[in-house]
């Protein structure tokens, strides 16, 4: 191309097109960099409260006190303690101490009986839930029928109910079996909630059929297609929605605070609420003792919480 | 009659067969072999074959398949009827009596009753509010973030993590940071104090609302992202390619081909967002217990109330006139989805 010599109304034309194509790139570079400064802003708008919680558990009651008198209002001000105006955000506790946790673990029980209720609620939830939604979802996605794509249909709608509808029914049949302030009164509903029935469904379809019909012709029973093919292509999906289920009830505050009177069954995510101000310090360890088990099921299965949160999207597939 | 099973056997087989060749023929979608399938179509013994295949069906196998499946949705089936369905239908049958021993028809009186109520009014105008500005908002940020973490930006994945772990945290966990930065004497006013701001009390006063979709915000962002960067994947690349040598601009392929791919999952997301913004009440609770602020006062508040005063009838009313919106709202949303993304498929 070197010694060739355009007509100058065609070399313009490519000089310019070349042109444009450079600053097309040169703004496709300032987008990227704005937009990883955008995130970069966001991410940190996201992890600042967590991050704040893990560190200030850190920090010693006297240490809270003196940063966060005024949200709190203690009223010790006896001794040394200096409660300041206006709060001190604080990144990095003076001191390190870990005599809260001591105290969370070790001498007030009333903080892991609390802790240990939220695991009684969730652990057998999640097992119960996710055996009988592995059945339903196999009934659902195995044969196909005309009764059985309404039923579906109203399993979606009552995953898409918000509590306060499905609340009062709730209590009505708690009621009635008077299962009221025991912790039936949590599991129960729980074991049968459509929400796993409904991703475990989608999941299964994926499946080839012709997977399932190579194994019936083969002479594999129907449970023996359940449990060895189906089963085990389904783990990820199962992983992934344990997660998902995982959080909702960790985190239930309704249910609780409507269907248990008796405050000694309560899980701790309720009773976090009610810790009184004195002991701040001590609301922050728990806080995190709180926090760990989902942050360690995040940080070990992201992969299947995203894998699993992409299959929720688009209701009709 | 051993001879008639047979035969009938055979010509089940046959059709089968043939309907199995029909079926791969119609995936293909080839033209020459669609005229080879269009006049076999035509042909009217395979019709009769085809119809005595589906009779040879339905028998002993189709009602094994059916049994077999209805066996496997069984226990689910059982407690979804008692623990949700049957019990919702009481529901119904509560809120048009006068009450559960006398059970009385008194028509729409509960309902007319529920809507007098000065509480429940706060309550229901107060979630309308919270829904119209927070769910908005959520999906136009999280698909705004989907988008910018889709174009080529470094760090996709640690991004990904950091966004989604809002998610992870118990509410409970860190209601108490949020209590420090947005107390009276809080790090939001100090700060806004230093640049000149008013001192607010933002958990007590009008602008209640604002921490409150804050929060929303900041727990639901990174899930519907995932919803929209698994959405934008999705859609086919060849398309833009066509697109950017017609010379289209970005914002038209956004516009035109990536929002026609997006609609059914904005409008998930819009569900998902929609049923998480009732849960809000947690954080709010969380944050200041049983009776808040006047703009926070939620639905869910005003069911926890009415369950402590037993009112079965008003309890049922409010329900069932909640579920009846979101019905009516969902309705409406998957007609708008329907017209708009409709000749699009997968």
């Amino acid at each position: 191309m070197a010694g060739m010599k355009l007509p100058t109304g065609e070399q313009q034309f490519y000089e310019r097109a070349i042109r444009k194509a450079r600053r097309k790139k040169k703004i496709y570079k300032y987008g990227i960099i704005a937009g990883t400064i955008i995130c970069t802003i966001f991410a940190a708008l996201f992890l600042l409260p967590t991050i704040l919680t893990i560190t200030n558990s850190f920090m010693s009651s006297s240490e809270i006190n003196a940063n966060y008198g005024a949200v709190f209002q203690t009223t010790e001000t006896g001794g040394k303690v200096f409660i300041s105006k206006t709060v001190n955000l604080k990144f990095i506790p003076d001191m390190v101490s870990f005599s809260q946790y001591f105290t969370v673990l070790f001498k007030s029980p009333e903080y892991l009986v609390k802790f240990w209720n939220s695991v009684f609620y969730v652990v057998p939830i999640l097992v119960v839930q996710l055996m009988v939604a592995m059945l339903a979802s196999y009934g659902f996605a195995r044969y196909k029928g005309r009764v059985r794509e309404i039923i579906f249909f109203i399993y979606i709608i009552m995953m898409l109910m918000p509590y306060q509808v499905t609340l009062v029914p709730n209590y009505l049949v708690s009621s009635w079996l008077k299962i009221l302030d025991t912790r039936w009164a949590i599991w129960l509903p729980g074991f049968f909630s459509p929400f796993a029935v409904y991703l475990l469904t989608k999941f299964i379809r994926r499946i080839p059929t012709e997977v399932m019909e190579a194994a019936s012709i083969d002479g594999a029973s129907e449970w023996q297609i359940f449990s060895q093919i189906c089963f085990p292509l389904c783990k990820s999906g199962l992983i992934s929605i344990a997660i998902l289920v995982f959080i909702d009830y960790w985190n239930m505050v309704e249910q609780p605070l409507i269907l248990l009177t008796n405050d000694e069954l309560h899980p701790l995510s309720v009773f976090l609420s009610k810790i009184n101000a004195g002991e701040i310090s001590l609301a922050f360890a728990v806080a995190v003792i709180y926090l760990v088990p989902p942050l360690l099921i995040f940080l070990y299965g992201e992969e299947y919480l995203i894998e699993g949160i992409s299959y929720q999207g688009g209701l009709k597939g | 009659m051993e001879k008639f099973k047979n035969i009938s056997e055979k010509v089940s087989e046959k059709s089968g067969k043939l309907n199995r060749f029909l079926r791969r023929n119609a995936a293909g979608q080839t033209s020459e072999k669609g005229s080879v399938v269009n006049r076999i179509k035509n042909n009217s013994t395979l019709d009769k074959m085809k119809k005595n295949w589906k009779r040879g069906r339905s028998t002993k196998k189709a009602i094994r398949e059916t049994a077999v499946s209805w066996a496997f949705l069984l226990p689910s089936l059982m407690g979804v009827l008692t623990f949700f369905v049957i019990p919702f239908c009481v529901v119904v049958f509560y809120a048009v009596v006068n009450n559960p021993i006398q059970k009385e028809f008194v028509g729409m009186f509960n309902f007319e009753r529920v809507f007098t109520n000065n509480a429940f009014r706060q309550a229901a105008s107060n979630t309308f509010m919270f829904s119209i500005i927070a769910v908005p908002l959520a999906v136009a940020l999280s698909l705004f973030l989907a988008v910018v973490m889709e174009s080529g930006i470094p760090f996709k994945s640690q991004f990904r993590s950091f966004f989604l772990s809002p998610m992870m945290v118990p509410i409970a966990s860190i209601v108490l940071i949020w209590q420090v930065l947005f107390h009276f004497n809080g790090i939001v006013n100090v700060i806004g104090m230093y640049f000149g701001g008013p001192k607010i009390d933002w958990l007590k006063s009008d602008k209640a609302q604002i921490v409150i979709v804050a929060l929303f915000l900041w727990k639901n962002l990174g899930y519907n992202m995932i919803l929209f960067m698994a959405a934008l994947s999705s859609v086919p690349k060849d398309l833009i390619e066509v697109a950017r040598l017609e010379s289209a601009t970005d914002s038209q392929i956004f516009w035109t081909i990536k929002m026609r791919y997006l609609s059914s999952t904005v409008l998930f997301v819009t569900i998902m967002s929609l049923i998480n913004s009732f849960k809000v009440f947690r954080e709010i609770y969380l944050l200041t217990g049983d009776y808040p602020y006047k703009t926070l006062y939620m639905m869910q508040h005003f069911m926890n109330n009415t369950f402590a005063s037993v009112d079965y009838q008003k309890l049922s009313a409010s329900a069932i006139m909640m579920a009846l919106v979101i019905v009516v709202l969902m309705l409406i949303m998957f007609l708008t989805e329907n017209r708009y993304g409709k000749d699009i498929e997968g």
